[in-house]
């Protein structure tokens, strides 16, 4: 099922520029593996090699923060957009 | 070099001299292309310190969306210094997410803010001249 991800603009240049790719996936979890698959260069700026997400990386899907609802395991469908934002934070 | 209008520049010093005695924040977006500020979004500092920031995600995502509607994309951060001078902390240049990104840094330590801009590429920064002009360039 394809899904929209928005990626973040440090991603963009992996992507042709584009700033959102179709992916598959029924989970959050599944949609981000198919994206590394597809670009692996992002692997490692999304998630730690256990397979958790990066804690500079925050994802939601549509308006809503995985990390408050199912994490890796929040289903997806058709029509929704799984955004990658990267924490920005300093000091 | 990063360009912006006076406009701009009064906004954000305002939003961050609003945002005291905590760190204020926000993004700025332009035409990658053009070096040059054409839309600003105030965040909230969801760290609520004077000494840490952390832009609001959702507020980057909504930024992120609008900015792409209007034929931009998010360049860079602004945050504000409420104590110490207008360059980045070691914390700054730790988490700096996007090395073609502008790094403004708003000080608000002495009477007159200061505005600076840097840019961070694998943990070394250099400072950047801020252009400001009554008017900039539009996008196309």
């Amino acid at each position: 099922m394809p899904v929209d991800v928005r990626l973040p603009t440090v991603l963009r240049s992996q992507a042709g520029g584009r700033s959102t790719v179709s992916v598959d996936g029924s989970t959050v979890g599944e949609v981000l593996q198919s994206l590394i698959s597809e670009h692996p260069g992002m692997g490692e700026q999304v998630l730690n090699p256990d397979g958790s997400l990066h804690r500079f990386v925050n994802v939601y899907v549509n308006d809503d923060d995985v990390r408050y609802l199912s994490s890796l395991d929040t289903p997806v469908k058709e029509g929704d957009e799984v955004s990658i934002v990267p924490a920005v934070a300093g000091g | 070099m990063l360009r912006m209008s006076t406009d701009v520049q009064l906004a954000m010093v305002s939003h961050c001299l609003e945002g005291l005695p905590e760190e204020a924040c926000g993004l700025i977006a332009g035409d990658p292309a053009l070096d040059a500020v054409l839309a600003w979004y105030p965040t909230e500092n969801v760290a609520r310190s004077a000494r840490v920031y952390t832009v609001d995600p959702l507020a980057h995502l909504r930024a992120d969306r609008d900015a792409e509607s209007r034929g931009l994309q998010i360049v860079g951060v602004f945050h504000s210094h409420t104590h110490t001078d207008a360059y980045p902390s070691p914390t700054d240049v730790v988490q700096a997410p996007d090395p073609s990104w502008h790094y403004v840094i708003v000080s608000l330590r002495d009477v007159q803010p200061v505005v600076r801009s840097y840019r961070i590429v694998d943990g070394l920064v250099e400072e950047e001249s801020v252009v400001i002009r009554t008017h900039v360039v539009q996008a196309s």
